[in-house]
């Protein structure tokens, strides 16, 4: 396999890590939105707490350690930009 | 002074940018202790920061092509961040999202999940991949990728329908602020508000809209969040209220008992002649609606919200203009960090804003308070005059209960610091923010369009042989057509016939989702396929709008038709996207692969390093 397959791969797996995470935060505990506000967090209902403020805050946390992770994948594989910003 | 230098320089800048805008504030504190009145504030704070804007938009003028539509692609990371965070509040973000939080609680949130959700699919599946590629419209991907003119102008016109649905929207939302803000009639306003956009946008492109975007983020972020903090502490929900809301959000929940959640009849309302557009709390708060219908309504509201998220052109152009791919997927997490920082503020207002009204014990409350006492308070006076809050005695008791008080949804941001006794020099730097939020939008929008024209349909199609100044005049010419159509349509106030901005992210979603992605992650994906998948998909899609929407439907299929499986108006991109797939799937499966050379620009497309497909100048 190539080194560019290679880098597919892993990057195609990274992504579905990535969407996994995202599904999760976004569709899945919301199918259990009624059993969630049974249980509280700092004194929210769980299920309110994460529609107003929860799955928002994972979202920005996913990003920055999916973008981190894939310049890993990048530099392992000899992808890495040099230029920087 | 808009080269290296100012690039490195920016933080400064922009730095400097910010302490003259608290120093602006402050003298306006003062202004309005010395006398000056809360109109003249008003109008102070919104011409003083569209000038800004204004000089910005000037000092960015460009003469160069890359300039014009991707910002030179030198924009740093949380730089762009804090441009696509402004290019996506809209005004609807600033001053309606607390107000559906207040009267839709939970259900209404679904929108929040779907509005941030969508940049984990922007970040994964889009942006790193459109800027190596190096395109300068959407479009222009789609045009490169699967070769050809007929399918990209397919692209411009879905890009076409999905954007202007939502620029009428921003235009009118400038016209509205403006024109309270300023004093002057709302055809005024929306004009005034037009051309305040073109300034910003006209002489330098993707690179003026960058420079505004970011300086009127820092004015829409300051905008919202001292009032959020500074209510908290007045009505004593704490000084960060993001962490310390619960207790209040359990008061709400006794106190919906209390005054028990009624629904009125349609009748009631119309005889106690309730004006249109203002609402009435009948669900609870933080409660979760029982039932699987209830728990599909909200993930497919999500889904329908985050996959259109991921395919609205204004936001994924926003990616071409950092200086690598790297930084591109960097900038989609400022950007929601930028945004996260508003929207989580917003169920906050929403709670507060809600107990200062419902709590008997606040001096602030006037649910159970007798009608002829609520009436005589200032506030209520005021917004009553101009038909933002209605009082209707149902049930003739002279005491108002909690489902005859009606209210805009609006009123939640634009009055709240006035009830929590908050100064007037806040309500003014409020006006500020929502312009700011408006115009930023409306700029992306209209770019986006007349980008996609001037370079799409103008360039690549009509006169490929066409000189940088040519192409540039054109971009100009359509950007001022874009924006004075927008406006005129806008003035009719035809907005409501134009229907919601959730429409945008439906027409998108059908027609551009699936191209984009497959373009990049699956090769055997052919023009025809995506010719294909975009017509049946917006094509599709519309008619579903079409025949689910009451407004349309009535006339066209005479009568008024249940939606199916709860996939109501502003859900109709699940039938779009799903068909556009399949459509372009089965129909790329049944031509022949795509050549060799567009394998390997597929491959090209997928590695960070190398050169773009598309060249500096194209």
């Amino acid at each position: 396999m190539s080194n560019k397959d290679a880098y597919w791969n892993k990057t195609k797996n990274h992504m579905i890590v990535t969407l996994v995470l995202w599904a999760f935060f976004s569709l899945v505990i919301f199918m259990f939105g009624s059993e969630l506000n049974t249980m509280s967090f700092l004194g929210y209902p769980l299920a309110y707490y994460m529609t107003a403020q929860g799955s928002l805050l994972a979202f920005v946390i996913i990003l920055f350690w999916t973008a981190n992770k894939q310049e890993k994948i990048d530099e392992e594989h000899g992808f890495s930009e040099r230029e920087d910003d | 002074m808009f080269k290296g230098d100012f690039i490195k320089n920016l933080p400064k800048i922009y730095g400097t940018y910010t302490g003259g805008f608290i120093v602006f504030i402050i003298l306006m504190a003062i202004a309005e202790q010395a006398g000056v009145s809360a109109k003249n504030i008003g109008v102070m704070f919104v011409a003083f920061t569209v000038l800004i804007y204004a000089l910005i938009g000037y000092l960015s003028r460009t003469i160069q092509v890359d300039a014009y539509y991707v910002a030179g692609r030198q924009v740093p990371t949380v730089f762009n961040g804090m441009a696509t965070a402004a290019d996506w509040m809209s005004g609807a973000s600033f001053v309606a999202l607390a107000g559906g939080v207040y009267f839709g609680g939970y259900t209404y949130m679904a929108f929040l999940v779907g509005w941030t959700g969508g940049y984990v699919l922007v970040a994964t599946l889009m942006a790193p991949y459109l800027r190596k590629f190096g395109c300068y419209t959407v479009p222009d991907f789609i045009g490169t990728r699967y070769g050809g003119n007929l399918v990209r102008a397919c692209a411009v016109f879905v890009l076409f329908i999905a954007s202007f649905t939502y620029v009428t929207a921003q235009i009118n939302a400038t016209g509205t602020i403006a024109s309270r803000a300023l004093g002057i009639p709302f055809e005024a306003g929306v004009w005034v508000g037009l051309i305040s956009i073109l300034i910003c946008s006209m002489l330098g492109g993707m690179r003026a809209v960058t420079w505004t975007q970011v300086a009127q983020y820092i004015v829409l972020i300051i905008a919202y969040l001292i009032p959020v903090f500074w209510i908290s502490s007045n009505v004593g929900g704490g000084i960060f209220p993001h962490l310390m809301l619960g207790d209040e959000v359990a008061r709400l929940g006794e106190l919906e008992q209390q005054f028990g959640l009624v629904k009125n009849s349609a009748a009631d309302m119309k005889a106690a002649g309730v004006p249109g557009g203002l609402k009435y709390i009948s669900g609870t708060h933080s409660g979760v609606p029982e039932g699987g219908m209830a728990v599909w309504k909200y993930l497919s509201l999500a889904i329908c919200m985050m996959v259109g998220t991921a395919s609205l052109p204004h936001i994924l152009m926003r990616y071409f203009t950092t200086p690598s791919v790297r930084a591109a997927r960097k900038s989609v997490a400022w950007s929601l960090f930028f945004i996260f920082l508003l929207y989580s503020s917003a169920p906050m207002l929403a709670t507060l804003s809600k107990l200062a009204l419902m709590d008997p014990n606040l001096p602030t409350g006037i649910i159970g308070k007798s009608i002829s006492e609520v009436q005589s308070i200032e506030w209520v006076q005021r917004w009553s005059e101009v038909k933002q809050v209605f009082i209707a005695d149902f049930n003739g008791d002279g005491i108002l209960q909690l489902n005859e008080w009606f209210m805009r949804g609006d009123v939640v941001v634009l009055a709240t610091p006035e009830v929590a006794g908050l100064p007037f020099v806040i309500s003014g730097l409020v006006f500020a923010g929502g312009m700011a939020a408006a115009m930023s939008t409306a700029d992306g929008l209209v770019l986006a369009i007349s980008n996609a024209l001037s370079h799409d349909i103008y360039y690549k199609i009509i006169d490929p042989k066409a000189d940088t100044a040519k192409r540039l005049l054109v971009a100009r010419v359509l950007l001022v057509i874009i924006g004075a159509a927008g406006a005129y349509i806008a003035s009719f106030r035809l907005t409501s016939i134009l229907g919601s901005v959730a429409w945008a992210f439906d027409f998108a979603m059908s027609g551009l989702f699936f191209p984009l992605v497959l373009g990049v992650w699956w090769k055997r994906a052919t023009r025809a396929g995506a010719i294909a998948g975009i017509i049946a998909g917006i094509a599709s899609g519309t008619l579903y709008l079409l025949w689910v929407f009451p407004k349309f439907s009535v006339p066209i299929f005479g009568g008024v038709n249940t939606p199916f499986l709860g996939i109501d108006h502003l859900r109709f991109g699940l039938i779009g996207a799903p068909i556009c797939l399949v459509v372009m799937v089965v129909v790329s499966l049944m031509t022949k692969e795509p050549s060799p050379a567009v394998q390997k620009m597929v491959d090209d497309t997928r590695i960070p390093t190398g050169k773009a497909i598309l060249g500096k100048q194209h």
